[in-house]
């Protein structure tokens, strides 16, 4: 019991996964609209959570999520196309092991590629704040978007047409799994000695030097893990959709996570989480109303700023009082 | 040769109107310190402003000669988006005052967005044709160039513009009012400047200013939509980070030399082997050169913070 | 014995501006050294310099024989120089232990794996962070605040932590810019006590820049003056109090009634 509260956040972690295990084995008796908006929202989970590291915690204002999200569906997806294949053959032919292999590959080197994008993108916002630095995120978020575009149609990223025929490898395990994962690493990075300088970068950078806080390796950390878990949320999204095309990785899908981050409240993780399931639904909701939709969000965004910048559910201060004594 | 001076002739024509946009970034980024995202939609806002108030006005319109028929449609369209600038202002960044200018950022691109599908909704999604106010004719004479009388207004009306700008910025009590707002805005309020006045006059300006570049743009590539403001407005924000965001000579200076670049870019990509299709990206490349080697531009100081 | 900081033909300009002009001066260990001036004489420049948050443009500085431009200011925090700003810069989201906690961060043997695998070594080590938090806190009364937002500390609460805070880091040299500002005549003899205080109990030396010639004058072992970047007299508060330079230094910018009559 002693041992169980002591490592409550590892045993936290065990339990999501094994939930998402369990009811994944049982998601033939879900709706299948209905899980496939859990499953969305399982991947806005890890976009929203991933971009407030960035954005919320470390206060590096990016608007360029929705481009590692890009990299990551795209290298993935091109991973278990043109080498799934030969991966299954080498497990012995397709089985749930084989294709669960496969996928751990496909994810992770979407994943890597979005945290190397991340670390390009990282690098130049040493230099840059505020505002410029979320204009050039944009920036290289559209950059992104336009290199794929301008693939070969017949090459294996399609150009403007995209890529489809993906295989349908996530499952509500692999998604809730990854969320549950990307929440456990957000969040107890931030709440550690370690990870509280992601906050002080955040308030003030040069009293953060001035403690000792390394600003330049807190901010590459944020935005390489920002990007990796962006990347894995895309890879999610490729192998759950089959089709992928280069608009969906724009700015304004960029602008739907930082809606979420922004309703959540910058800074917290359980905010976030909450707003990105409320805002999945909301989206749902307004499928039949495609036209009104963006304009929806965006007064959600203008009246969000004016009246509750903190988002919907503020960070709140963990009680210290001394242990012994 | 004559290739070469023709190029270079179209891409000063497009950057006199990026000139026109980017005035109107500078300025509020002047006294406000804030990217106002939405100002590439008011430019929409300017070209639809003009389709509209031409349909409108027809009869009349049409009895006028066309350099009068034309200063009707461009005036009644300035005054509209400069009183839409201003309400744009009072109703999403004023209640912003003296909050983050991050804050303001994300309100700017909430509105950016509002105007873009709202007018998605009211103009409808696709491409309209913009109507022959300037006539389509050659200018002849000028040897083997090609000027198109389109050409020769969007030269003189931006010309007309700057000046204009110029007088009342150096000359009028508000230009005063502005230039001390953006030097020191604490003492310039405590001196008596009409803070919100001076802000509502800025952003006035700067929404008329554009307008005027979304008529002449929609007169030089004849359709409108409720997206066409978003490609230049980049490229005219990117101006203005070029000259030096703030300084206003900057913004003229460096909408020119983003029109030209283009221009030139766009002409001989097939010479380079730049795929046309990385046309939308080459403006961010520039910006994020810009940001990382000379943050100040061509013509702004540098800005260095206290501790 | 060897200066803990010694500073030779140090200046910095800015643009047109000589903001600190052929500085040359010393800190020995265990020493209370005050660096007064007018306002503008370049003080906090000083402090900039000596933290690495501007670069000289001539001269050298050394920091226990180390040459200290060229570090990341984070670096030479490492080296043992902590400091406090002259308008209060806390990490103004935080709670005031997690303030002080942010200064442990240097000293952490476990980086970012530990805090993701939080195994028994991770613990140890946080558990032993949070008991340095709070015996410092403790020193200095704020235990009991250290669930509070920094924010709604009182003013002169926000000036003591932020010395804490710096502290925290265990420096050799402690540089205080202005902490008397905005406190009431009580709170002065406070902080006077305490900056005594410190400087004992911790064995540091201390540079403190204060406009307040009482505090100043009463705890200094030794004092340098600084106009328009350039020291202009350096010595024991009786040799400064006296000196005319010094006299006519502020007098040309007072009205009259000399500060140093105090
Ligand atoms: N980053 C900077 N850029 C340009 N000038 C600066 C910069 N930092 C300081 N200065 C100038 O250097 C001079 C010295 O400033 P400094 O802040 O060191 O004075 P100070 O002695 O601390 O004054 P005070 O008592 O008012 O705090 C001033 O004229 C100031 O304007
Ligand atoms: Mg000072």
């Amino acid at each position: 019991m002693q041992l169980l509260l002591k490592y409550r956040t590892q045993a936290f972690l065990l339990l999501a996964l094994l939930v998402s295990f369990v009811v994944s084995q049982a998601s033939d008796n879900i709706d299948g609209y209905v899980l496939q908006i859990m499953l969305v929202a399982g991947i806005n989970i890890i976009l929203a959570v991933s971009l407030n590291l960035v954005n919320g915690h470390t206060g590096q204002f990016s608007l360029g999520h929705a481009g590692f999200m890009g990299v990551g569906a795209y290298m993935s997806a091109a991973v278990s196309v043109e080498m799934g294949p030969s991966i299954l053959g080498l497990l012995g032919g397709p089985s749930t092991l084989s294709h669960g292999v496969t996928f751990v590959i496909a994810l992770l080197v979407g994943g890597l590629c979005a945290a190397v994008c991340g670390w390009m993108v990282g690098v130049p916002s040493l230099r840059l704040r505020g505002d410029y630095l979320a204009i050039v995120t944009l920036g290289f978020n559209e950059i992104i978007r336009v290199v794929f575009q301008n693939t070969s149609s017949s090459g294996p990223f399609g150009g403007a047409l995209g890529m489809r025929g993906i295989p349908d490898y996530s499952t509500f395990f692999w998604v809730f799994g990854i969320a549950a994962i990307c929440i456990y690493v957000v969040a107890s990075m931030v709440n550690s000695t370690y990870g509280r300088g992601f906050l002080a970068v955040r308030d003030d950078e040069v009293a953060s030097e001035s403690m000792g806080v390394n600003t330049v390796r807190y901010k590459v950390v944020a935005f390489v893990l920002g990007a990796f878990f962006a990347g894995l949320a895309g890879g999610l999204y490729a192998h759950l959709f089959g089709a992928i095309d280069p608009k969906g990785f724009g700015f304004l899908k960029s602008v739907d996570i930082i809606i979420m981050v922004i309703l959540g409240g910058m800074g917290s993780t359980l905010g976030v989480v909450v707003a990105a399931i409320g805002l999945t639904t909301l989206n749902e909701q307004l499928r039949d109303a495609e036209k009104f939709r963006m304009i929806v969000f965006s007064i959600l965004l203008i009246v969000m700023m004016i009246v509750r910048p903190q988002g919907l559910l503020p960070v709140t201060f963990e009680k210290k009082r001394r242990k012994s004594a | 040769m004559d290739q070469f001076v023709q190029q270079l002739l179209n891409g000063l024509f497009l950057g006199a109107i990026y000139a026109l946009i980017a005035l109107g970034y500078t300025m509020v980024y002047g006294v406000l310190r804030f990217i106002n995202f939405a100002h590439g939609d008011v430019f929409m806002l300017g070209a639809f402003g003009g389709l509209y108030v031409h349909k409108a006005l027809a009869p009349l319109l049409n009895a006028l000669p066309w350099p009068l028929a034309l200063a009707v449609v461009m005036l009644a369209s300035m005054a509209i988006c400069a009183a839409l600038g201003i309400a744009i202002e009072y109703f999403a960044y004023r209640p912003l005052r003296n909050r983050p200018r991050l804050n303001v950022l994300i309100t700017a691109i909430g509105v950016s967005l509002f105007i873009e599908y709202t007018g998605q909704l009211v103009f409808g999604a696709t491409q309209q044709p913009f109507p022959a106010i300037i006539p389509r004719q050659n200018i002849s004479g000028l040897g083997g160039l090609t000027v198109t009388m389109t050409q020769v207004i969007v030269v003189v009306v931006t010309t007309a513009l700057l000046i204009g700008l110029r007088y009342i910025v150096m000359r009028t009590r508000l230009g005063l009012a502005m230039r001390a707002l953006s030097l020191n805005p604490t003492a310039a309020a405590l001196m008596g400047v009409n803070t919100s006045v001076v802000i509502s006059f800025t952003f006035g300006l700067g929404s008329a200013l554009a307008a005027a570049g979304g008529i002449l743009y929609a007169s030089l590539y004849p359709s409108v939509d409720p997206f066409m403001g978003i490609q230049p407005g980049i490229k005219a924000f990117v101006a203005a980070v070029l000259g030096g965001i703030g300084n206003i000579p900057g913004a003229a200076l460096g909408g020119m030399i983003i029109g030209v670049v283009e221009t030139l870019v766009t002409g001989y990509s097939q010479k380079l082997g730049i795929p046309s299709g990385y046309k939308e990206g080459v403006a961010f490349i520039i910006l994020i050169l810009i940001l990382l080697f000379k943050p100040s531009g061509l013509l702004g100081k540098v800005e260095r913070e206290k501790v | 014995m060897s200066s803990v900081l010694e500073l030779n033909d140090v200046s910095i300009q800015f643009g047109g501006l000589r903001a600190v002009g052929g500085l040359t001066f010393s800190i020995q260990p265990g020493e209370l050294v005050g660096l007064i001036g007018p306002n503008g004489a370049g003080k906090t420049t000083v402090f900039n310099l000596i933290t690495g948050v501007y670069q000289p443009t001539s001269g050298s500085i050394k920091f226990g024989g180390v040459s200290v431009p060229g570090h990341k200011p984070h670096q030479i925090t490492k080296l043992g120089i902590a400091r406090t700003f002259q308008n209060i810069r806390l990490f103004s989201s935080l709670s005031v232990f997690d303030n002080v906690r942010t200064a442990k961060m240097m000293h952490l043997r476990h980086g970012i794996a530990h805090s993701l695998f939080r195994g028994p070594a991770f613990l140890d080590e946080e558990a032993m962070i949070e008991n340095e938090v709070f015996d410092l806190l403790d020193i200095f009364d704020l235990g009991k605040e250290a669930s509070t937002p920094c924010k709604s500390l009182c003013y002169g609460d926000q000036r003591r932590l932020e010395i804490v805070r710096a502290l925290a880091t265990k420096p050799k040299l402690l540089l205080l810019d202005e902490p008397a500002a905005g406190m009431n005549p009580t709170e002065k003899e406070e902080l006077m006590h305490l900056i005594q205080f410190i400087k004992d109990k911790f064995q540091i030396s201390v540079l403190l820049v204060e406009h307040d010639m009482k505090v100043v004058m009463g705890i200094c072992q030794r004092i340098a003056v600084l106009e328009y970047g350039v020291k202009i007299a350096e010595g024991t508060p009786a040799e400064i109090q006296n000196n005319p330079k010094v006299i006519a230094a502020y007098l040309g910018t007072e009205d009259g009634k000399g500060p140093l009559d105090a």
